[in-house]
């Protein structure tokens, strides 16, 4: 009882911009075809009778485990900040979020 | 000095009786670690300076006799952060980010004397089960350098096999601890769903990843695993169960224990030395006085389509925060801010993680969301329904680590199903959050093969007793590679 899934280069890049990446042509073509047998893969699952199950998400039986709201002095912003590609004073720097020409 | 022949323990003495300063022993680890780089590839960061002068602080502070980890260099792999060392988790990504704080197992090994030193290779962000990968090339097999070490851990495994540290950590999403560690030989486990703290693991699957223990032995397994082990605040799936010390039934007999074969394990796509090295397995099993019965796990062939599901789902979730932002690879020639996220992950990450990510994002989307991510959540139920039932009647359940020995490097890596169906018999334990160990069983054409050992929820006791006694009961371990050129 396998749905037939084909997936078409335009479900591929409709995911693309859900996940906020891109693919040239080429690469398109190959994911296209490696996500369809990855979904036949995985549509295995349909064989399973599932009715009433409930869903696992987490194999912890641990509850949230509560701690005094207190303020604790944790890293230095300078420190923080070492990783980040662009700074200025202090500040992460990032391009414009409109597409401007010139000085961003 | 090769670590082929010594336990922690042994070299622990020999620091305590000053036949060999932590400096000596840290800068021989380190001159054979630089001597097969270049052809194991099995590091991203050999941390030389800051071994060393940890080292010589030990040396200087005088060796703790009760502390057998004190002053013991092992390896890292490069998905656990570690404060002013490089953690990059073998990507484009991160290839040049220092974190500025530590794992909490890496606080744990620094407040126990435990010198790291190196960071190893591995599948990039640890999705991948060869170490090819890798944004730094792939790590070679130390018993047949044409083959894979397995993944994600690869580089973990293989400097243990080598003979290069007495030890190392990697981490295990869906076998990645176990499966390298059955393709080169050596003791590999994924403990119980919460009994290391994740904080500082580079999340991949959150509710199916684990940090464990990769040694040459049992015992030395278990050693490592009593200091890294327990809760911690900062992470809240971190159980507040008590540590035992996992080393206290080592050496005790396992007569009487129950332990179940499931037939689904020695099935389809086995390869047949494989079966016949589990096979010999239960019989050295059954003469040690334990009772083999043949069980069936009847869903557990669905586990590889239910973890890719929920293992890229998280995983699409978790790299979000891979932006280009705040730190980690960004594009340059840009227009917006929009263009920097595209482009930064477009050109961060690789051709693995971007399927992941792709089948995560669809498996969440609108519209599939039931029929995938979902159903695969009430699979994983019927799963560890299967396993509690088994579990009612018997003490461990055995198998095979894996359905293959180590393969050829480049074989699979284009072939992304057939390389997901190499977990499928390790995948059914992370989805339950089960401990499982893979330990040294025999040889397939020179190339190792892995007994798998899983165990009830905290019960790694019994896992290290039953694998400590079928050690003892074999060879099998005091084989290693040649390291000449092959």
């Amino acid at each position: 009882m396998t749905t037939e899934n084909n997936i078409t280069k335009k479900d591929v890049e409709h995911v693309a911009t859900l996940a906020k990446l891109k693919f040239n042509d080429e690469q398109l073509e190959k994911f296209t075809d490696q996500i369809e047998d990855i979904i036949d893969l995985v549509d295995t699952l349909n064989e399973v009778d599932t009715t009433n199950v409930e869903p696992t998400f987490n194999v912890t039986d641990q509850l949230n485990r509560m701690r005094e709201d207190v303020a604790v002095r944790s890293n230095d912003k300078e420190a923080l900040l070492a990783n980040a590609p662009e700074t200025e004073n202090g500040f992460i720097r990032v391009p414009a979020i409109l597409d401007e020409s010139g000085e961003a | 000095m090769k670590f082929f022949d010594i336990t922690v323990t042994e070299l622990h003495q020999k620091l305590v009786d000053k036949e060999l300063t932590v400096t000596e022993l840290v800068s021989e680890t380190l001159d054979q670690i630089e001597a097969d780089q270049k052809v194991l590839n099995d590091f991203v960061t050999i941390n030389r300076e800051g071994a060393l002068a940890q080292a010589r602080a030990i040396d200087e502070k005088g060796i703790n006799p009760d502390n057998i980890w004190a002053g013991i260099p092992i390896a890292v792999k490069d998905n656990i952060v570690t404060k002013g060392i490089k953690t990059t988790a073998a990507s484009k990504m991160l290839s040049n980010f220092i974190p500025i704080y530590n794992a909490t197992v890496i606080e744990r090994l620094q407040a126990n004397d435990v010198i790291i030193i190196g960071k190893t290779n591995m599948d990039e962000f640890a999705m991948g089960g060869s170490t090819e990968t890798s944004y730094f090339g792939d790590t070679r097999n130390p018993w047949d350098h044409t083959k894979v070490p397995g993944g994600s851990s690869g580089g973990s495994a293989t400097t243990v096999s080598a003979g290069n540290s007495i030890a190392a950590l990697g981490s295990d999403t869906g076998g990645s601890i176990r499966q390298p560690a059955s393709y080169t030989g050596i003791v590999g486990i994924k403990p119980t769903y919460g009994r290391i703290s994740r904080y500082g693991l580079i999340a991949f699957g959150s509710s199916l990843d684990q940090i464990g223990p990769m040694t040459r032995t049992v015992k030395d397994n278990a050693a490592l695993l009593n200091i890294i082990a327990g809760m911690d605040e900062r992470d809240l799936t971190s159980s507040d169960k008590k540590v035992p010390d996992f080393t206290s039934k080592i050496g005790k007999d396992i007569k009487g224990m129950k332990i179940g074969l499931p037939k689904e394990y020695l099935g389809d796509g086995i390869n047949e030395d494989v079966k016949k090295v589990v096979r010999q397995a239960v019989e050295t099993l059954t003469n040690l006085g334990a009772t083999i019965e043949e069980i069936s796990l009847p869903r557990s062939k669905y586990g590889v389509a239910a973890y890719y599901i929920i293992g890229s789902s998280e995983a699409s979730s978790n790299l979000q925060r891979f932006d280009g932002i705040r730190y980690g690879h960004r594009a340059q020639n840009v227009k917006n801010l929009e263009d920097v996220y595209v482009k930064s992950r477009s050109e961060g990450f690789g051709d693995e993680v971007k399927r992941r990510i792709m089948l995560g994002t669809y498996s969440l989307s609108a519209g599939t969301y039931d029929a995938y991510f979902k159903k695969a959540a009430q699979v994983r139920t019927l799963i560890i329904n299967d396993f509690n039932k088994i579990f009612e009647d018997y003490d461990l359940i055995i198998g095979p680590t894996a359905p293959t020995p180590a393969y050829a490097i480049g074989a699979e890596v284009d072939d992304p199903t057939t390389m997901y169906m190499n977990d499928v018999l390790t995948i059914p334990v992370n989805l339950a959050g089960l401990p499982a160990m893979s330990v040294p069983a025999g040889f397939s054409d020179n190339m190792p093969v892995g007994l798998q050992i899983i165990a009830k929820p905290f019960d790694e006791e019994t896992m290290y007793q039953a694998g400590a006694a079928f050690e003892a009961a074999t060879e099998v371990h005091s084989k290693h590679p040649e390291m000449e050129d092959k």
